[in-house]
This record gives structure tokens, C-alpha cells and sequence, in this order.
């Protein structure tokens, strides 16, 4: 790296944005490893965006590992497969992260049996047809890595009288301790340009840009090296920042351009893909198989061995943090990262195929301490630090006053995507983001006007 | 011109202006005139003003219209006193109307001393805002989180919060304005006329000795209700016990006498809960550890 580079700016979204600390250190220089198959396997049904997927086995029946259990129904799903061989327990209710109970077919798993995966079908993905690689990507179950868990292959295909030109990788990974997607791309770097090969060819995107925030240096310079003169596919480092990952910053950082209210990418001719699923996608699709581990960083001050660790999904987090070092002194479980991940109530939630990331806190901790909310005083730092333009500090107070319908009217409450910038800057501590969230389940609820 | 003219030019322009104007507010009010009934606004004088909606229209301008038209009863209004409905209803020459009472009820009889509690929710002192972070720290996840968002909704100071942590509607005080049926996270209140004597108190879905490791008021789906009242007053639908209201009139306190938990319960006229002999008793006073 030469001096003058020390000087140069890198690309960043326009406006707001934060920079917390980021805690990578603890596990960025941690290569993957797997982790051992937990005794009990949970697969819950609905794991990702859209309507749940529907058992294809009974209870009682032997499952071979990445063997479909689970079909999907209707376009916006996914099926699901065997995580381990082993037999299925029960079909029934079980704790998820969101809240509510769902179903999820639960698995012993045998204790001596190879896991190995027998479910395979080798192809040559590049022969394929672009409508047929959408259908393998269905098949194998992919679904967003990066958290949000939108099923991949509804993204690959854009809607009558739109095209996508531009395919646009996501390697922010913005969160704080989060480093899993960091490792993915330098020691699967082959698997992820293979994904980003095959899913050129579905899409038809005639270039690809990669965009990776400038603290992870060696994962562009990993990238840049196999690359050499791609004409097709670029790698660009953008400026660190909360919150870079998040699909409309990256779009507005790496094009310049924003995306309309209420639009989506492909609006724009883009598509967004986070690096894991691309990986999977390049791993899983010549091969044939499922989506039944991914990488998950297991991190933060309550754990005793922090790392990158490949999980076989459906892993309840209570085996995760057991085998990670985890004492009894856990006081909070957030699956994902601390800025945007899900506490978890009940330890018995499995990782499912969108949990990025396990961060524990434990007792005594100082992100912990209880905090007292003052009022307002109009300083305007939420203002500063929203990338949406936002006005959190008008809609903080008109969700005190639960004028709800207003907030979205008014004042786009529907352009927040909760990334929690407002809430963090915020210096009398009000929950800013969980104002919005209940705003917006609120009107969820409220029977659409007819008037 | 002298000075005086011009006065006298501006003066007869002023009044000329004046009068044509008069004339077109004249015509207007002919031509444009409503008709509204007088006895609306007396009407409406004497409705309580909350526009809580517990009548079915959007206010009480609204209900004060209808009444007036004649094509709702004065007794509709469940906030008002009966004198004063009397009062409407004496001054429109109309009928009272037969109404039954409705109340808000709730769903859930896992108080903090018999409902399990895995994880203590830390965060905003909101239903609403536990409910968005994994669903609440309770064990069931159908149950009252109990922070008392009814409560701070409530117009009518008809909901507070008792020692266990769950919402004691008053039933002298609800006008069944739904207002706590919205803002529960877990919806948990329904409406319901003071007849329905019969009650469920809970939601949860799970089955048997499952179930009973989350709360200690629960609905195990046993049957044993469904089995001892007339046939399909009561259905397990579910794992969950469902009363058919249509057929209220069959419902007696047979049913709830063998329910091993207490989950289904007679609410007596007087405002007491009623639970059957065979129901286990809770003694203790405390909550529950976390865990």
C-alpha cells in the first residue's frame, strides 16, 4: 500500500450513517471451522421470507443428511434439507427467534453415523439455461445469508419489462463483531466467483461489482489477485461505515444512484447478493446439493472461544454456545449482529439459514447497563445519522403521541429499515428504532382504508 | 371635483358594493340552504363526547345523527348512564332499546405466580415493544407480557394492572370501546356481551404436559369441558378449547368442574371468577424465578 493511498477516500453512501465500534479483531483472523453435529437437529419450516415450506417425511422416518425433507410452496419459498442423518423426532411447535411458536421437524440425529452427504446430483452449471439455474438455485434451498433470508432465486429473475445489468456483491458486512462473510471470501474466494459467474449467467448482468468495506484490505486483495483483469467482474473497496451493507446504501455508495420510495433494486437494473449466499451458490449448484450448513461467527465479551464456525443448520443455539465456551454467565444472546440481529428468548432457537452471527454478552457488561430515557432535546444527531434522510426525531414523538397513521403518511416511515443509527446517536438514550418497529406493526394490522 | 365629491362617489360605490354583495349572500342562502335537524346538536350535547367507537359509528356527531334518523336506540351507547339514555330517548319520543352490557375480557389467567418466565425482557416498558424482541420473556408464548399497555390505552381507566401482573377490566367501567383489542400485542381481549358467562382464559396451543410446563393456568386440551357440556357447546380445536357463543343458552358451570387447571372458569354476575372443584389451587403469592 503506497503513502498516498493513506489519503484516499473511499466511496460512501451520501448521508448519516455511524461508526460503531467494531470488536472484528476478536475473531477476523479466525479461519473456519466445523463444529460437531449437535444430538438434536431442529428445521423449522418457515426460515426464510415467504410462505412456509411443507413437510415431505413422517415422523419415525430415517432422513439422510441433505436429503429434502421439506418442498416449496408456491414461488416466494424455499425446501429445506436433512442438516444430519439421523430420524425424525416430531413435527411440532418450537420457539423461534421472532417470537412465536412454529412448526419444525426435529431430528435425532445417530451418534455414529459419517455424515456424509449422499444426496448429490453433478452438473455443469455453466451448460445450464438461465431459467434452469433459477430452478436449481430454488432446489437447493438458498435463501439471503446475510440476514434477511429473502428466498435467492426470486431476485434472479426481474419482473416482465425490466432487466438487470448490474450485479452487485455484497462484502460490507457493516455489523460490528460479524466476521463470517470476512472469512467466506478469503478462503472460499473460488466458490464465491464461481457464484458470481452463474448468477451473471441467470440474470443476465453483463458486470458484477464487487463492494467490500475498506477494514478488510486482504479480502480485496484476495479477491483483486484471482481476479486479475476480469473485464466483467470488479472489486471495489468502499468506505467503513454503519450501516455499508445495507442494500440501498451499497447501491447508492458503488452507482451512485438511490432507489425510489418503495422500489426495489432491480428497479434500477441491480441485483444485490451478500457474499455467503454467492459462495453457496458456487458451492452447492455444480454439485447438486442443499443448503445444510453455514458459516456463523460466534462472538462478543461472553464468549470463552470466539470464531468462525460452519453450523449445520437447525443446530439449537444452546449447543452452539456450549461447545463455543459459553458459561452460565450469558445474559444476552442477539442471533446476528448487535446493531440489527434478534435477542433470542429461548436458548432451544436453532440456527436457521439467516443467522449471520451468535453475539453473547455477559453479565456486567457495559453495553448492558440500564439505561434511563430522557426527553427529547431536539438536537437533531438521529436527524445527522439517518441514511434514509429520515426525521426519527419528528417520528419519535408522533409514535409517543400514536399518531401512527401520520408517520407513514407524512413522514416515510416506511423507508426506515431499522438499522438503528438514530437510536444509537441518540444522547437521552429513546429507543428510537423500537418506536418505529411498533409503528410499523401496528399498521401492518390497521384494515387498509377504503376510503 | 371637490373633495366632498369624491366622498360621496366613494360612499355610494362602498354601499352599492355592499348591497349587491347582501343580495348574493340572500340568493346563497336560499339556494344553498341544508336543512339540519335541531335536535341533533341537543342530541349530541348529551352523548359523553369520546368518540370511542364502542357503538359501531366514528363518533358521537355520527351515533347523535343516526339517533335522531331513528335508526339506532339510545340505549346503543354503552358509556353514557342509563338515566341520560333515558333522557335521549324521552326527548327523540323513542324506545330505550334493549342492550346487553359488552366488556373487554382477556385471554390469559398466566399471572407472574403461576406462568413460567424464560428470559427477563430488559428493554422499553411496552407489550408491544418485548412482543417484537423474541416474542416476550414468557414461557407461553400466547400469554399476557403484562406491561400494561391496555391499560395506558384505556380512555376510561377501566384496565389496571394487579399484583401478578395481569389486566383486571372493570366491568362497571368498559364501554367495550375495543381500544385494548387493538393495542395487544398477543391479542388477547375480546368483546363480549356479560352473558357469556363461560370463559376460556387462555390461548395457549400446545398439548398436555407440554403445555403445562409453561404455565401452570393452562388450556391442556384434556376434554374434559368439551366432554361434560351439551355436544358442541365446547370444541378442542387446535389443542385449545373453543366455545361456541351461539349456543350460550346451554352454557353452564358443569363445564368448567372437572378442568384440571382452572383454565376455563365461571365469571359470576358479581364480578367474581369462579373455578371448578377439581381445579389445582394456586397458593403461591410470589412470581415465579426466571428460567
Amino acid at each position: 500500500m503506497s503513502f498516498l493511498s493513506l489519503f484516499r477516500r473511499h466511496k460512501t453512501f451520501s448521508h448519516g450513517g455511524i461508526f460503531p465500534v467494531e470488536h472484528k479483531e476478536l475473531t477476523a483472523g479466525l479461519a473456519i471451522r466445523r463444529l460437531p453435529f449437535a444430538p438434536l437437529m431442529v428445521v423449522p419450516l418457515a426460515q426464510h421470507k415467504g410462505a412456509p415450506a411443507v413437510p415431505l417425511v413422517a415422523v419415525g422416518q430415517e432422513v439422510v443428511r441433505g436429503e429434502p425433507i421439506a418442498r416449496a410452496e408456491g414461488h416466494v419459498s424455499v425446501p429445506m434439507h436433512a442438516p444430519a442423518t439421523g430420524r425424525v423426532k416430531a413435527i411440532e411447535l418450537w420457539p423461534t427467534a421472532e417470537g412465536p411458536r412454529a412448526p419444525a421437524i426435529v431430528i435425532d440425529v445417530y451418534e455414529a453415523a459419517s455424515q456424509e452427504v449422499l444426496y448429490q446430483d453433478e452438473v455443469d452449471v455453466m451448460r445450464l439455461t438461465p431459467q434452469a439455474i433459477v430452478d436449481a438455485v430454488k432446489d437447493a434451498g438458498l435463501v439471503g445469508l446475510g440476514g434477511a433470508a429473502f428466498p435467492s432465486h426470486v431476485k434472479l429473475r426481474a419482473p416482465e419489462g425490466k432487466r438487470i445489468h448490474t450485479l452487485l456483491v455484497n462484502g460490507c458486512e457493516c455489523e460490528p463483531y460479524l466476521t463470517c462473510d470476512h472469512r467466506v471470501m478469503l478462503e472460499q474466494t473460488d466458490a464465491l466467483l464461481r457464484g458470481i459467474r452463474i448468477v451473471l449467467r441467470a440474470t443476465g448482468a453483463e458486470r458484477a461489482l464487487i463492494g467490500i468495506e475498506d477494514n478488510k484490505p486482504d479480502a480485496v486483495a484476495a479477491i483483486a489477485t484471482r481476479l486479475a483483469d476480469d473485464p466483467v467482474i470488479r472489486v471495489q473497496a468502499i468506505a467503513a461505515k454503519y450501516p455499508q451493507g445495507a442494500e440501498k446504501m451499497l447501491i447508492e455508495s458503488l452507482l451512485d444512484q438511490q432507489i425510489p420510495e418503495g422500489g426495489l433494486p432491480v428497479d434500477l437494473g441491480v441485483a444485490v447478493y451478500n457474499v455467503g449466499t454467492l459462495a453457496q451458490i458456487g458451492d452447492l449448484l455444480p454439485s447438486g446439493r442443499g443448503l445444510i450448513e453455514r458459516v456463523v461467527t460466534v462472538s462478543g465479551p461472553g464468549v470463552g472461544k470466539p470464531g468462525n464456525y460452519l453450523v449445520p443448520i437447525g443446530t439449537p443455539v444452546s449447543f452452539v454456545l456450549e461447545q463455543d465456551g459459553v458459561d452460565g454467565d450469558a445474559n444476552e444472546v442477539i442471533l446476528g449482529g448487535p446493531m440489527m440481529g434478534m435477542t433470542v428468548a429461548s436458548l432451544d432457537v436453532p440456527v436457521t439459514k439467516g443467522v449471520s452471527g451468535i453475539v453473547v454478552y455477559a453479565r456486567g457488561d457495559q453495553d448492558q447497563q440500564a439505561r434511563f430515557v430522557f426527553p427529547c432535546i431536539k438536537c437533531s444527531r438521529c436527524v445527522e445519522a439517518c441514511p434514509m434522510h429520515l426525521n426519527p426525531s419528528m417520528l419519535g414523538q408522533l409514535a409517543q403521541k400514536r399518531d401512527y397513521a401520520r408517520m407513514e403518511s407524512d413522514f416515510h416511515l416506511n423507508q426506515c429499515f431499522e438499522c438503528g443509527c438514530c437510536a444509537y446517536v441518540c444522547p437521552s438514550n429513546i429507543p428510537l428504532t423500537q418506536y418505529f418497529r411498533i409503528a410499523k406493526a401496528i399498521n401492518r394490522e390497521r384494515p387498509v382504508s377504503t376510503e | 371635483m371637490s373633495s366632498l365629491q369624491f366622498v360621496g362617489v366613494a360612499v355610494a360605490f362602498m354601499s352599492l358594493l355592499g348591497i349587491f354583495l347582501a343580495t348574493v349572500l340572500v340568493v346563497a342562502n336560499r339556494w344553498l340552504f341544508v336543512f339540519e335537524d335541531p335536535r341533533i346538536d341537543e342530541v349530541e350535547d348529551l352523548l359523553p363526547k369520546a368518540n370511542c367507537g364502542a357503538c359501531g359509528t366514528p363518533g358521537c356527531r355520527p351515533f347523535a345523527e343516526k339517533l335522531v334518523k331513528g335508526e339506532v336506540d339510545p340505549g346503543l351507547c354503552t358509556v353514557n348512564s342509563k338515566d341520560t339514555n333515558k333522557v335521549i330517548a324521552d326527548f327523540l319520543g323513542v324506545e330505550l332499546g334493549k342492550h346487553e352490557k359488552r366488556v373487554a375480557r382477556l385471554a390469559c389467567a398466566g399471572g407472574a405466580h403461576v406462568a413460567h418466565i424464560r428470559a427477563s425482557y430488559d428493554g422499553m416498558k411496552s407489550c408491544r415493544a418485548a412482543h417484537l424482541v423474541s416474542g416476550g420473556g414468557k414461557g407461553c408464548a400466547w400469554g399476557c407480557l403484562g406491561m400494561g399497555d391496555c391499560a395506558t390505552v384505556c380512555t376510561f381507566d377501566a384496565i389496571h394492572m394487579d399484583k401478578h401482573g395481569l389486566p383486571v377490566v372493570d366491568t362497571e367501567k368498559c364501554t367495550a370501546c375495543g381500544d385494548c383489542v387493538d393495542v395487544c400485542p398477543k391479542d388477547l381481549f375480546e368483546i363480549h356481551p356479560v352473558s357469556h358467562r363461560l370463559w376460556v382464559a387462555c390461548r395457549n396451543r400446545e398439548f398436555g404436559d407440554q403445555a403445562e410446563t409453561q404455565c401452570e393456568v393452562i388450556c391442556t386440551a384434556c376434554e374434559r369441558c368439551s366432554v361434560d357440556s351439551p355436544e358442541g357447546l365446547i370444541t378442542i380445536t387446535g389443542n385449545l378449547a373453543i366455545i361456541d357463543y351461539r349456543k350460550n343458552r346451554l352454557a353452564s358451570k358443569v363445564a368448567i368442574e372437572r378442568c384440571p387447571t382452572g383454565a376455563i372458569v365461571w365469571l359470576e354476575p358479581d364480578g367474581r371468577i369462579s373455578k371448578g372443584r377439581d381445579a389445582k389451587q394456586v397458593i403461591r403469592k410470589t412470581a415465579l424465578p426466571v428460567g
